[in-house]
């Protein structure tokens, strides 16, 4: 789905971005939240805002700019192949709400 | 029916041998206990900075150039977002505006000839936890052990037409990687998994068909019988007029069958965008050119060094290269005595035989070129003869040792010495008066009985040839 929603002009001759309630449900399926009604309002008018401020930033001239992925002139940060040993499993799993044979247990993933 | 054209372009990931992950000094070593392996980078904790293991990016840039791709000299990392348990960030580290490597080819040789499977890119990107379902519980334990294993992606171009074309690929792509010692590419223990993407269409037809991926593939055959059944399958659904459904569709080895997995209706809305923790790669000629001097020889390369160098036949040197570990065996074997041809011989018979028996690779060999070369010397100056040569290669394989001090403390040295012989041919004649008249009634067999009975009185030590000129002599 690339269809955001639709951009409306207000009474100041001013567009806006308007955001599809389908649009709202897919993205919380994308980020795997459920939000009430109400949470769902106000996030919509802040994903609307946000829309209106890249449009803001669209107004820019950026032809022949190379895009930017990163704001520091810094290359190349590697670390050595060497193994630091040390058993993580303690701290790891006392991130997990249930454990099983060392492992997190989570729902069964694969459906038959 | 119509005459179809399968048309098969491979994904395959590769495990790195590095000791650590990609972003973090935890070690890599397989078959550590659950989760010991981890860290709050490699878990995904908030605040935690990746930072790249150079000899990932220096593994991909070598795997590149032996599989004659472009490196990418401006390279950086994407975030790829989805959730699933195996993935403690939601997001994998991968790479997909700039990967590491373009446009490269292998060439794949089969009963039909030689051809060029293109590859398109090679990325890298880390590896997912790993998911053991559990067989009492409807539930799944997670193994987080697996998680930042470094993996680079071999994507190929839609090459390939046939099961056969698709293992010629796999088999060259695994030869390089292991010569360069960028991985084991063990398809069973998956340091090597390959994906199936898969359409048919009319043969002539410049026009792709729809495409179905296939996963869990561990095995050739199981990638063989895949492709097969997944042809025949898209053939049907069209021979009916159906149409084929672009889905991700799971192997199952012990059905020989695959069945579509369950697809999500956000499944394929990864959501990319730069990775934010990690600062771009610059990749300098100079490093490029550093990396290619450091190339072993590959085996193309090999292949005709062997023939023009060693003057072994071809059918020899393409066994003896298969893997780099034999190759290294043979040639510093070779070195020591000097005799190519004994020596491949003696890799190709007796080693392989007992690797298929024991069932080891030629990496896990322990014997040493020395004492190889030595066996390959006592056996052609005739000190042993070739059974006793077997019984000691047989030692040799099993525990490492010198054969000439083996051979000398065994009183194992061919007894050539005729006298001694006779003495023993004279007593053997006596005791076995049925054989010899036999023999001497037109009954050639019968010297058979005689030698083996001298043989045993030697203890396998005399000169066979001796022996029959002996015998034959004796009983004219």
């Amino acid at each position: 789905m690339n269809h955001l929603g639709t951009k409306v002009v207000d009474e100041n001759g001013v567009k806006h971005n308007t955001i599809s309630d389908e649009t709202m449900e897919y993205v919380g399926i994308l980020a795997k939240l459920e939000l009430t009604p109400e949470e769902a309002k106000s996030a919509k008018k802040d994903m609307e805002e946000m829309l209106d401020y890249i449009d803001q930033l669209n107004e820019l001239d950026t032809d022949g700019i190379e895009p930017m992925s990163h704001v520091f002139p810094v290359c190349n940060v590697f670390r050595e192949d060497v193994p630091f040993e040390h058993d993580g499993s303690v701290d790891t799993l006392k991130n997990a709400p249930v454990t099983k044979d060392g492992g997190m247990k989570v729902p069964k993933t694969i459906g038959e | 029916m119509k005459n179809y054209e399968t048309v098969i372009g491979l994904e395959v990931h590769v495990e790195l041998a590095t000791k650590t992950k990609i972003f973090c000094s935890c070690s890599t070593a397989f078959g550590a206990k659950p989760n010991t392996h981890t860290c709050p980078v490699c878990t995904g904790q908030p605040g935690a900075l990746p930072v790249l293991n150079k000899q990932v990016l220096q593994y991909a840039i070598a795997v590149g150039l032996a599989t004659n791709c472009t490196i990418t000299q401006y390279s950086k990392f994407d975030r790829k977002n989805y959730f699933y348990p195996d993935n403690p960030q939601n997001y994998q580290i991968s790479q997909l505006y700039l990967p590491i490597c373009r446009n490269g080819y292998v060439e794949i040789e089969t009963e039909s000839g030689k051809k060029k499977v293109r590859i398109h890119e090679i990325h890298m990107e880390e590896d997912a936890g790993k998911l053991v379902h559990d067989e009492w519980e409807d539930v799944s334990i997670v193994d987080y052990n697996r998680s930042g294993v470094p993996l680079i992606e071999i994507v190929s171009e839609p090459d390939m037409r046939s099961a056969e074309e698709v293992i010629a690929y796999l088999e060259t792509l695994r030869q390089t990687i292991q010569y360069l010692g960028a991985s084991d590419c063990k398809l069973n223990e998956g340091s090597m998994r390959a994906d199936v993407n898969l359409s048919v269409r009319e043969v002539g037809s410049q026009e792709f068909g729809t495409r179905t991926e296939m996963k869990n593939l561990n095995s050739f055959k199981a990638i063989a019988h895949a492709i097969e059944g997944e042809r025949e399958r898209q053939i049907e659904l069209l021979e009916m007029g159906r149409k084929v459904v672009q889905e991700t569709r799971r192997w199952d080895d012990n059905k020989e069958s695959s069945h579509a997995m369950r697809s999500k209706e956000d499944a394929h809305d990864y959501r990319y965008f730069p990775e934010p923790d990690l600062v771009p790669m610059s990749i300098s000629k100079q490093w490029i050119e550093e990396i290619k001097k450091h190339q072993p020889e590959l085996r193309p390369a090999k292949l005709s060094r062997y023939k023009k160098e060693y003057d072994i036949p071809e059918y020899d040197a393409k066994i003896l290269t298969e893997s780099k570990a034999m190759a290294d065996l043979f040639e510093a074997t070779t070195a020591i005595c000097g005799k190519p041809k004994k020596v491949s011989n003696w890799l190709m018979v007796e080693t392989m035989r007992l690797m298929k028996e024991k069932d080891i690779e030629a990496d896990q060999l322990s014997f040493s070129a020395e004492n190889l070369a030595k066996l390959v010397d006592l056996a052609d100056a005739g000190t042993i003869n070739s059974n006793v040569a077997k019984d000691v290669f047989a030692k040799m394989f099993e525990k490492d040792m010198d054969p000439e001090v083996y051979v000398k403390e065994q009183g194992l040295a061919t007894v050539n010495d005729e006298e001694a012989l006779k003495k023993i041919i004279q007593e053997v004649i006596v005791a076995n008066p049925q054989a010899v008249e036999d023999y001497r009634a037109g009954k050639q067999k019968a010297i058979g009985a005689l030698m083996g009975q001298t043989m045993r009185a030697t203890k396998g030590k005399a000169n066979p040839a001796v022996v029959q000129n002996l015998l034959i002599d004796y009983l004219k």
